[in-house]
């Protein structure tokens, strides 16, 4: 492998991010998933002294609907309209979003008003109908992974811990994986372009991981939304997870970073599906190889209560991780609530070990 | 007018007429841009479809130059036309002539812009002009970890006929000079499997579809219809294809040792430079367009311009010899005052 | 093992490197010529067992390089050995006796 090779392709698809001040859109599902996401990136984005906002009535922009065939186009323009709405009147033009679905929606609604205008009109007089709201198109979009992108040396910087194996110094081996909607749609929207994307990379580079290059690095998790969704396309959707754990096993990752809702809920929980109807498991002593957002990784970076980031709902145990990057924290607290309750502890599975 | 002309561009196209021009007893001047002559076909060992060697044709060339005076190292930077003819510029001196020999040909496409097919990335993704200079070499091909392949994957179209690169045009060559190096592989290691993925196959001229027959029959090339996707890298350094086999209608996967990808042709720096300075009329496909492609291909549309070779498209060395000629042919017609156009 | 109510999907990928490539290599000794297919389908074409079923000895043929035999076992029974295959072949490869070859090498491998 050269890598020379893929830092040229880097350097061809650069992307504007906007320094400060954004305005933050949540996801519809990701909070069931991973719950201390959204706050980490509020968290670490206010210690490094950036100004995000989000509003209450924001809603959801829509994209799960719109891509289960269930909202039809004219609906989702509408609802993002809003969701312009909203950022206009807050005063701001950074738009950040959390989910890469929505980004993906996002950027082709504004592709689509940017060649037939005559749509953007109809948009507005929709939203004036429905709501009485007025919006102005953002003058950036991003996705929230390409603001934490942006800011990895800052938050190295600023860090306590590092992507590395204390006992052996040897960097951890990251699986890195990518939403599809964040760039095959439109390349020259994310950063690094749709073959080999930098934004993740950049992040585990610079805070002393390795990345892994295995052979389906760039298939699809297979959430695919309307095969997800329903019950009898489900085993179809999870396959497509399955055969890139199958591709990744020889390379023996530690860790599986992502940036959408979808992908690191399948890659986490699927382990876990996999695990009870074939007794596979991928990873070291049967443990599975455990999964995170970019936020998670920046908020252990950081050096942020893993509890507080909401690592014990993780299927896949991430306990192992943390030891090996020297990371404390407090087995007894695992399952207590903010005042200190016992909240149950999840039964084991029986292949994959639990911790 | 006088009997001065000015070819510009050294290669198989540039050297023919500028040797036919000599021996025809005009006043030839040759510009090169790179330091020697030969273009394209200096790097070639052996070409379709017997198996000749390139520098036979070369130096077949170069014996037929006369007196025909040959300049390297030019960099032209303009070309301005006065009563009598053309002046050429370059940094160091300027030359002229009445009638200018346009032969600036072609280079290969690029075929790291495919990024999906690893040129660059990968160790062992070669093209077929790497292939060739190591033919050339009398190297082994090794893989680039130093061991005999034993699988070698040949992809047919890189470059062309291919929408998101910009090429929408067929390179007409590649295919037959696919065959050739499987049948060169097979030769040198004749226990590998070697597969050549094609979405067509461009038999055109003389004795390549008995070169596709030979290649099937005599050394087991095996050819799969369907287009290289995407491939990915092993931990040992060998190459995972993704292509599709349409003859079956199923998605095939296969591990090889080396991938050799047929780049097309594209239009050369030196081509779309000289094409505008003097103007020159560049179709669709950024090849140069002659007065008429049946009866006048070796005209420009520009008086006292003409056209040799493959900066007008894609073109096969023998035809291009041809063309050569023929071009020299008119421009002589023109020194001495013959109609080259019959209104 | 846990019924979640939906099953894992196979790769149905033909995978070069799982292949079965025995019975390729004895038909190929049995009858070269097969070595000459360029896969323009006239014998398909023109084949009396193919207007009537899924007969398709193209693909059969093309199958069976692919590492894969087992689709062909039950199709080659539905062959008449009417011939007309090998008339048209533009190439010249001897069907009828690469379809004597095929039956030969499931005979022998299973």
């Amino acid at each position: 492998m050269k890598p020379g090779g893929k830092r040229q392709i880097w350097d061809e698809y650069q992307k504007e991010i906007a320094d400060d001040n954004y305005f933050y859109v949540r996801s519809c599902v990701r909070q069931n998933f991973f719950p201390g996401a959204e706050k980490t990136f509020f968290r670490y984005m206010k210690q490094l002294g950036r100004n995000v906002v989000e509003n209450p009535s924001h809603t959801t922009c829509s994209g799960i609907g719109y891509h289960s065939d269930i909202v039809p186009f004219e609906t989702a323009m509408t609802m993002v309209a809003r969701q312009f709405a909203l950022m206009t009147e807050a005063g701001y033009e950074n738009f950040v979003t959390s989910c890469i679905t929505s980004f993906g929606l996002y950027s082709e609604v504004l592709e689509t008003w940017e060649h037939f205008p005559e749509v953007e009109e109809q948009t507005r007089i929709h939203l004036r109908n429905a709501t009485g709201r007025e919006f102005l198109k953002p003058k950036n979009l991003a996705h929230a992974s390409d603001v934490t992108f942006k800011l990895r040396k800052e938050i190295a910087d600023a860090g306590r811990y590092r992507l590395v194996n204390q006992d052996t110094g040897k960097p951890i081996r990251v699986v890195e994986h990518i939403g599809c909607h964040y760039s095959r749609m439109f390349p020259n929207k994310g950063v690094g372009g749709a073959e080999y994307p930098y934004v993740l990379v950049g992040m585990i580079e610079d805070w002393g991981g390795e990345v892994i290059d295995y052979p389906e690095r760039r298939h699809c998790c297979g959430f695919g939304f309307r095969q997800y969704l329903v019950k009898a396309n489900r085993g179809y959707s999870i396959s497509a997870s399955k055969k890139k754990f199958d591709s990744m096993k020889p390379y023996k990752p530690e860790l599986i970073l992502t940036n959408c809702p979808g992908c690191p809920m399948f890659l986490d929980r699927w382990q876990y599906a996999i695990s009870e109807m074939e007794g596979t498991t991928y990873g070291e002593n049967g443990q599975g190889i455990p999964v995170m957002t970019y936020e998670e990784l920046a908020g252990l970076i950081l050096g942020y209560d893993p509890w507080d980031l909401g690592l014990q709902v993780h299927q896949v145990p991430v306990e192992p991780l943390l030891d090996k990057m020297g990371i404390p924290y407090d087995p007894e607290k695992k399952f207590l609530d903010i005042d200190g309750n016992f909240i149950g502890k999840p039964k084991s599975p029986s292949f994959l070990k639990f911790y | 007018m006088d009997n001065t002309v000015i070819v510009i561009g050294g290669g198989i196209s540039g050297l023919t007429a500028a040797g036919m021009l000599a021996q025809q007893g005009l006043d030839v001047t040759l510009l090169e841009k790179e330091n020697e002559t030969g273009g394209h076909l200096a790097r070639w060992d052996r070409l379709f479809p017997d198996r000749k060697k390139a520098s036979d044709v070369l130096d077949f060339a170069m014996k037929g130059l006369n007196n025909a005076k040959i300049v390297t190292g030019v960099t032209i930077t303009g070309i301005s036309r006065h009563q009598n003819g053309f002046t050429v510029t370059s940094p160091l001196s300027q030359y002229t002539a009445s009638a200018l020999l346009v032969a600036t040909g072609f280079e290969l496409f690029e075929a790291r812009k495919k990024e999906e097919y690893g040129y660059g990335i990968y160790n062992n993704v070669i093209t077929s002009a790497d292939l060739e200079e190591q033919f050339k070499s009398g190297r082994k091909v090794l893989t680039s970890e130093g061991k005999t392949p034993g699988r070698i994957g040949f992809i047919h179209c890189v470059g062309s006929r291919d929408e998101k690169v910009g090429n929408l045009y067929c390179s007409k060559v590649c295919c037959v000079t696919g065959v050739k190096q499987a049948i060169e592989l097979k030769e040198m290691f004749p226990a590998s499997e070697v597969f050549n993925f094609y979405m067509d196959l461009r038999m055109f001229d003389r004795h390549f579809e008995e070169l596709y027959y030979e290649a099937q029959q005599k050394w087991g090339v095996s050819f799969i219809r369907g287009r290289l996707s995407e491939c990915s890298e092993n931990p040992d350094g060998s190459i995972i294809l993704k292509t599709e086999d349409t003859l079956t209608g199923k998605p095939l996967k296969m591990t090889i040792d080396l991938l050799v990808l047929l780049s097309g042709f594209v239009p050369s720096g030196g081509t779309r430079g000289i094409s505008k300075m003097l103007g020159l009329q560049e179709g669709d496909d950024g090849f140069i367009n002659s007065a008429d492609q049946h009866s006048q291909n070796n005209l420009s549309g520009i008086e006292g311009v003409f056209l040799a070779g493959a900066l007008k498209g894609p073109i096969s060395v023998s035809e291009a010899v041809a063309d050569a000629r023929a071009a020299a042919a008119q421009v002589t017609c023109y020194i001495s005052s013959i109609a080259v156009t019959h209104d | 093992m846990i019924d979640f109510g939906y099953t894992l999907t196979r790769d149905r990928q033909l995978d070069f490197d799982r292949g079965d490539f025995r019975y390729l290599k004895l038909v190929k000794s049995l009858e070269p010529s097969m070595d000459l297919c360029i896969g323009c389908g006239s014998c398909t074409a023109t084949c009396s067992a193919g207007g009537f079923t899924d007969f398709n000895i193209r693909k059969l043929h093309t199958v069976i390089r692919r590492g894969d035999p087992e689709s062909i076992k039950a199709e080659l029974k539905k062959c008449m050995f009417c011939g007309k295959c090998q008339l048209v072949c533009p190439r010249g490869v001897n069907l009828r006796n690469l379809i004597l070859a095929m039956n030969r090498a499931i005979e022998i491998l299973g």
